[in-house]
């Protein structure tokens, strides 16, 4: 079809899809969607009895972005800062706004270091971290690793070799230090 | 308690956790009863969302039975069967009395530009998520729902985020009779987009992946025409011959992201973390709209910057429209679609995994085996 003012002409008309697709058509009139339109005031529509939160008691003092007025009324109290990797975090949000890259550099840096953190610590107790039964890579073996994976068009195999490196990666390198420094002391 | 644990990336396991307490007067402890692995929350699971700290319990889909409630709750009580929307909020402030729970000011410290969500890291509030035996509800008078009986538990699952928010994507689309949509992501959301697509009246609606058995479900799911792009040079030339060369009326972007189809965009972002997301769809998803078309973005990305096509955006005249799905806004009609049989959300569910199992649930999700396409998690199995 040349370029004119028509729209390209439908396979289909309205009864043939009504007929073919469960439903098709009922949300049709933009009144019908709940989200039309997206902003609609209506205090009543939530529940809330109150117009401004009671305030749930802080524990620690919780870190907050800088973008906010105040502590907000409520919040998660999963896994406070804690060592190297909740000075930085903390670090984080009282200098930086979210506007920040370095806001968001700094939180991902902690996240490695919080994991690495993790990982030391795990040794010291009875249930240390086993990078085989919490990647859950025996799934590989019971749920079709290599059926699901070849024969197929997934364009996600031209990356998937770099996750073993990214996951095992760091515990080699750890046990070839320990390897390392044990030999380097044995020979003084 | 037993509860899922992030112990970093690619790394879960489950451990003996204390019972979360009643911290607030409106707060409600559930006792989950089925959760589910949604597809963001492998951005988690991968590192890739910033502040996502080892101990954490993921999980924002998830239906339960109210264990306990705080002294000012007064629309729950104990032994409720309930399903709550993944949008932790309060009801109260400029943003929720607008309908727009998503973006809530009061739940969330860590960041003005994100509401709150269940499991999902300290950028979105840092409050342990479902994927455990019992869970927190913050504002139980404005979150969860009483499920009705005549509703089941796995439909029940589908509405607290996957159903909801391919849903409110399709309406972002602001689609109009007759209409040719092209859903990116045959995921949970994206055959949940291309299926309301066709309730709010679109003409044609095509869904591009590159997993053929999800393609093979938007068929006979979402009754939509499919590509597999892996089979193409160019998606958005294929994308144009098939719409006569003037482009898709709507695009919704149900992918996000971890986006495959570009091996730099997608390594940079989802490998060394060097993008707040991969924009391989999102950028195809403007380069096959038509001009002066809609693009609806579902698909979830972090807050760093992302190396999004701007310029096309503009020069077409696009309308770009997206949020995280305000859930329970969405439940009243949602429900009369499941009851007058249009839609059946169980249909996507492919997997059953006991809680103790879930390291290896996350691990197939994420590397795509066994067919999956939507796994849910039963505590106490």
């Amino acid at each position: 079809m040349p370029y004119t003012a028509n729209h390209p002409p439908r396979a289909e008309s309205n009864d043939e899809l009504r007929a073919r697709i469960p439903g098709w058509g009922a949300d049709l009139d933009p009144k019908d969607r709940p989200s039309v339109p997206r902003e609609r005031f209506d205090p009543s529509a939530t529940g809330a009895h109150w117009d401004f939160p009671e305030r749930q008691e802080e524990k620690w003092p919780r870190e907050r972005s800088i973008e906010h007025k105040f502590l907000t009324p409520v919040f998660g109290t999963s896994s406070p800062p804690h060592g190297l990797s909740g000075v930085l975090r903390k670090f984080a949000y009282a200098k930086y706004s979210e506007g920040r890259a370095a806001h968001w550099l700094i939180l991902l840096g902690a996240d490695r270091v919080d994991a690495i953190e993790s990982h030391l610590r795990s040794f010291a107790t009875t249930r240390p971290d086993n990078p085989i039964t919490e990647t859950g890579v025996l799934s590989e073996f019971s749920r079709g690793g290599i059926s699901s994976r070849f024969g197929k068009k997934r364009v996600d195999l031209n990356h998937q070799w770099i996750d073993p490196i990214l996951i095992a990666g760091p515990w080699i390198a750890a046990v070839g230090a320990v390897v390392l420094g044990v030999r380097a002391i044995a020979k003084r | 308690m037993r509860a899922m644990v992030y112990r970093g990336p690619y790394k879960v396991r489950v451990e003996e956790k204390v019972m979360p307490p009643i911290e607030h007067p409106n707060d409600a402890i559930v006792r989950v009863t089925l959760a589910a692995i949604c597809g963001s929350d492998l951005h988690l699971y991968h590192g890739m969302m910033p502040d996502t700290r080892v101990g954490m319990t993921f999980g924002h889909e998830f239906i339960g039975v109210v264990e306990q409630v705080g002294s000012s709750v007064q629309n729950l009580k104990v032994g409720d069967r309930v399903m709550v929307p993944f949008n932790v909020y309060c009801g109260s402030c400029y943003f929720c009395v607008r309908g727009l729970y998503s973006n809530c000011h009061n739940v969330n410290p860590n960041a003005t530009a994100v509401g709150g969500i269940y499991g999902y890291s300290h950028t979105c509030g840092g409050y342990d998520g479902g994927q455990s035996e019992y869970v927190r509800v913050p504002f139980a008078d404005v979150g969860p729902s009483i499920i009705p009986d005549w509703l089941e538990d796995e439909d029940a699952l589908m509405c607290t985020d996957a159903l909801a928010t391919g849903y409110f994507g399709a309406q972002l689309g602001d689609i109009s009779e007759g209409d040719t949509v092209v859903v990116f992501g045959a995921g949970p959301v994206g055959l949940f987009a291309a299926k309301s697509s066709w309730l709010m009246g679109a003409g044609r609606v095509i869904v591009i992946d590159h997993l053929e058995y999800r393609l093979e479900k938007a068929r006979t799911f979402a009754h939509a025409e499919t590509y597999n792009f892996a089979e193409y040079d160019d998606i958005v030339v294929e994308m144009k011959k098939a719409t006569d060369y003037l482009g898709a009326d709507v695009v919704i972007d149900a992918v996000g992201a971890e986006a495959d189809g570009n091996f730099t965009q997608h390594v940079t972002a989802a490998k060394f973390k060097l993008q707040g997301g991969s924009p391989i769809a999102l950028n195809w998803a403007i380069d096959s709209v038509r001009k002066g078309g809609t693009v609806s973005v579902m698909g979830a990305y972090g807050p760093m910057f992302s190396a999004v096509k701007f310029g096309d955006a503009m020069n077409k005249g696009l309308t770009l429209r997206m949020n995280q799905a305000p859930a329970k806004r969405q439940w009243p009609r949602l429900f009369e679609h499941i009851q007058n049989g249009y839609l059946k959300p169980n249909d996507i569910v492919t997997h059953r995994i006991p809680l103790e199992h879930i390291a290896e649930g996350y691990h197939m999700f994420s590397a795509k085996l066994d067919d999956c396409i939507k796994p849910v998690i039963v505590p106490g199995a």
